[in-house]
């Protein structure tokens, strides 16, 4: 049984259209699964719907989601926050925005170690300096009373993943958490996840656009077109040879660094005729 | 996001201070009035009647601002007026402050039918002429302080809960919320715990608004006569009066109309300076 197992799940917008459509994916304790495709692919709707933060316009119309064998749809709500709460993460897009402006770095951090967990202030709060130590900030305890303004956005996207890790939960859902950031900080921060992902063995949803980063921290991979995962495969036999005929034109579209004078190549418009024809087939 | 205003740097202090600086002398005022006030504020005496103040010529050195037709002393009753004037801005204030964006907050945060009740609640109140209805209003249960208070709270909330639920919307769209949460946070907790101290400056600088227009509001009912009892010193009460006298005794009218004006300038300055200490960029 894999830790989270995603069963045909589908949403819409309350009067609209269908945003997922029979999603079924797989994650196993510490794996890594990327969840790729283009802007409202439904990509960050499936994050949202584990943890229990889809906006209220959209409905889960059917289908399950098994979080070490239970199903958190089933849950009344105030049980699945906890249970969420206790075993799930999140690590946001904006660290512009992820971070209460109002309240220091510290309380922050260590609001669900003493709400959810039941540890004391003082012990919350050397596991939160330990944890700045770890995702490399100088000086942690400086900085568990500062405020998010007074940091950057490299320094806010540590604090909210050692924020992340805090709790150990077992599972994360990272939306596209190098997206707000320069190329150079992505850099350090993908390593970061990673290698806190592999020493504390968290199974990771990795939510983003960019196969390059895919290629570097995911397992496996689920990519999506319109609401409907087209293609489910690992991370090897994708780059080696990708099933799906826009999955294949998806890799092609990345750009190659290595050969320039090839400039950019869009998904074909026959292939994307042809996938959205197979989507609203079913 | 708000890194901008990292960026300014004001120099809030002088007015904050000069400002707060007057209201607590008006405090003090109301506070011990009888033993401040040189003069009875109700004492008529008909042979000392419109006496000019003190630099003037032909003024009573013991009346220092002067006195009105009836002879009682400006500055006594200025004094005593104050007791009226802080009391109806600091209740009415408060209250209309706690219910409009308590209900803003709500509205703005559950969206939903809490949301659509209340928004829709707005807008029909809104609609409904604001000076009509305070007169109305005390028409019906009479003049006093209560009902002052009343009609002040009745017809200002709205603007707290349109301004208050504006904010809250925008400020739960934000990252932070989701994570709150994420981590177990119930609703009403995340909406006191990471919304609420987001949107206190604005309610400081909108309550201490209040509180100014409060003392306009309960000044321009008493000079249409439907504040207090007449008996009792307020502002607009002597204004009103002084109106009538403008021509032969100027200080009737003018001092209680400093002060009025002062106290709600204070007030405002008051807001924007608080502003500044409660957000956290920009302190």
């Amino acid at each position: 049984m894999n830790y989270l197992s995603i069963r045909n799940l589908s949403a819409r917008v309350k009067g609209g259209g269908p945003l997922l459509r029979d999603v079924s994916l797989e994650v196993a304790a510490g794996e890594v699964r990327g969840l790729v495709g283009e802007s409202g692919a439904g990509k960050s709707m499936i994050g949202k719907a584990i943890l229990g933060i889809l906006p209220k316009a959209v409905d889960i119309t059917e289908g399950q989601i098994l979080l070490d064998g239970t199903d958190l749809l089933s849950l009344p709500p105030a049980e699945r926050r906890i249970r969420v709460g206790a075993s799930c993460a999140l690590i946001p897009q904006d660290p512009l925005t992820a971070l209460n402006p109002s309240r220091r770095i510290g309380p922050q951090i260590t609001d669900r170690l003493v709400h959810i967990l039941g540890w004391t202030r003082s012990d919350a709060e050397a596991r939160a300096r330990a944890l700045l130590g770890e995702v490399q900030i100088n000086d942690p305890a400086r900085v568990l009373r500062q405020y998010p303004h007074e940091l950057s956005g490299g320094m806010r996207q540590r604090i909210l993943i050692a924020s992340a890790f805090a709790a150990e939960p077992k599972l994360i859902v990272a939306d596209e958490p190098t997206t707000a950031l320069d190329v150079t900080v992505q850099k350090q921060i993908l390593k970061l996840i990673a290698g806190l992902q592999a020493r504390h063995g968290t199974a990771l949803v990795f939510v983003t656009h960019d196969l390059g980063v895919v290629s570097k921290v995911c397992q496996s991979l689920s990519v999506l077109y319109s609401g409907r995962v087209v293609e489910d495969t690992t991370v090897t036999d994708f780059f080696r040879a990708p099933k799906h005929p826009y999955s294949a034109a998806l890799l092609a579209a990345t750009p190659k660094y290595t050969d320039p004078s090839a400039g950019l190549k869009p998904v074909p418009d026959a292939v994307i005729a042809a996938v959205k024809a197979e989507v609203e087939r079913g | 996001m708000a890194d901008g205003r990292s960026q300014v740097r004001r120099r809030a202090g002088v007015r904050l201070w000069l400002s707060a600086i007057w209201l607590l002398l008006l405090i003090l005022l109301a506070i011990f009035a009888p033993h401040i006030a040189p003069k009875d504020p109700l004492e008529q005496d008909l042979f000392s009647g419109r006496l000019p103040p003190f630099w003037v010529h032909g003024a009573d050195k013991s009346f220092l601002l002067g006195t009105d037709s009836l002879g009682r002393d400006v500055l006594s009753r200025i004094i005593f007026g104050t007791r009226i004037a802080l009391a109806v801005a600091f209740i009415s204030g408060t209250l209309t402050c706690i219910i409009g964006a308590g209900l803003g907050l709500l509205a703005g945060f559950y969206r939903g039918w809490v949301d659509v009740l209340v928004s829709r609640f707005i807008d029909i109140w809104m609609a409904f002429p604001p000076v009509l209805f305070s007169i109305l209003l005390i028409a019906v249960i009479g003049p006093g302080l209560f009902s002052i208070i009343l009609a002040i709270v009745v017809i200002d909330w709205t603007r707290f809960a349109r301004v208050i639920r504006a904010e809250a919307m925008s400020q739960g769209a934000m990252d932070y919320v989701a994570s709150a949460r994420v981590a177990g946070r119930g609703k009403f907790g995340t909406m006191l715990r990471e919304i609420l101290p987001n949107v206190l400056p604005i309610i400081v600088v909108l309550l201490t608004l209040e509180m100014g227009i409060a003392v306009i509001v309960e000044a321009i009912l008493s000079f249409v006569n439907l504040s207090i009892s007449t008996d009792d010193p307020t502002w607009g009460g002597m204004i009103s009066e002084g109106r009538t006298s403008i021509h032969q005794a100027w200080w009737v009218l003018v001092f209680p109309l400093i002060t009025l004006f002062l106290t709600v300038l204070s007030f405002s300055q008051l807001g924007e300076g608080l502003k500044d200490r409660f957000d956290p960029v920009l302190r």
